[in-house]
């Protein structure tokens, strides 16, 4: 039920990059996509009950085993979430440079990127 | 578990605000609500070290995105694409969310991972053994430094990259010809 959820808020994302004329709001919803995507997979590892992946003084290992949460998807969203912001970089300075050339935002008076 | 519904609806409500409110400046700043709001989640789903990630990448995405949008043009590009186009993605938007439910159904419910389900799954040997092979204790750390040290190579290695892009597209003059040519 709760992935259904996060699955909405990856469709709220879509819906602004497929319906909008503004090329800021599409890379708004390209950043809502990421958080989405991010959420999921965080929600993946996730245990009832579980407690960060930290070893504190004093704790045993068997306990800590049945309930920590799984490292993994934390370690790797760590690394996607860094590359989500060279990339919302990359594509603000693509929308910068078009703003320059065109004077708008909007994409449907941008001739050259007719297709 | 409700604690994470409530903050779930308040990120969707938060990103239907931002895409639909007319001024660009007051999207902007939805989308830094809906960011925050994801680094609370995170804390409630028992990942602190992503949680702090997400704030500082967060504050610099919504610094990089009003440098974009203030002191331009930001009266209304209202409205939007023709009809037919609209209408056809949201009919897809909704046979994707028809489908993705059944897929939803297939995979471990929610609150009972892989590592709970499979003795031999990756993670486990992470969990049991990554204080005594790396001597961090924080499982996030020795994984990402450690294990999976190429993983962060790659990392830096695209985020180089795709900076590097950014200053050669905003770059606002082409370096001159070289003489003699």
């Amino acid at each position: 039920m709760i992935y259904i959820l996060c699955l909405i808020f990856f469709m709220v994302g879509l819906y602004g990059v497929l319906v909008k004329k503004n090329i800021i709001k599409i890379v708004l919803g390209l950043i809502i996509m990421e958080y989405a995507v991010n959420l999921f997979l965080i929600m993946l590892g996730y245990r009832e009950g579980g407690v960060a992946p930290i070893i504190s003084e004093g704790d045993s290992i068997t306990e800590f085993i049945k309930h920590s949460v799984d490292p993994l998807p934390q370690a790797l969203v760590l690394t996607s979430i860094v590359i989500g912001l060279g990339v919302i970089a990359l594509m603000v300075a693509i929308c910068i440079r078009l703003y320059e050339k065109y004077g708008t935002f909007d994409i449907t008076e941008m001739r050259r990127l007719k297709g | 578990m409700e604690i994470i519904f409530v903050l779930l609806l308040l990120m969707i409500i938060g990103s239907i605000v931002a895409l639909e409110t007319k001024d660009l400046l007051a999207a902007v700043i939805s989308v830094g609500a809906v960011g925050l709001i994801l680094s609370v989640t995170f804390l409630f789903l028992a990942a602190p070290d992503i949680a702090i990630v997400q704030i500082v990448v967060e504050v610099l995405v919504l610094v990089i995105l009003i440098r974009a949008t203030i002191s331009r043009d930001t009266t209304a590009v209202s409205g939007d694409r023709e009809f037919f186009g609209m209408a056809v993605s949201i009919v897809l938007l909704v046979v994707i969310v028809i489908f993705g439910i059944r897929v939803f159904s297939d995979i471990p419910q929610f609150g009972k991972p892989i590592i709970a389900l499979f003795r031999d799954a990756p993670s486990n040997t992470y969990i049991s053994r990554g204080l005594k092979d790396t001597g961090a204790a924080n499982i996030v750390t020795s994984v990402i430094l450690d294990y999976r040290a190429y993983d962060t190579l790659g990392e830096a290695t695209v985020l180089f990259t795709a900076i590097l892009g950014a200053l050669a597209i905003l770059r606002s003059k082409a370096r001159k010809k070289l003489k003699g040519k």
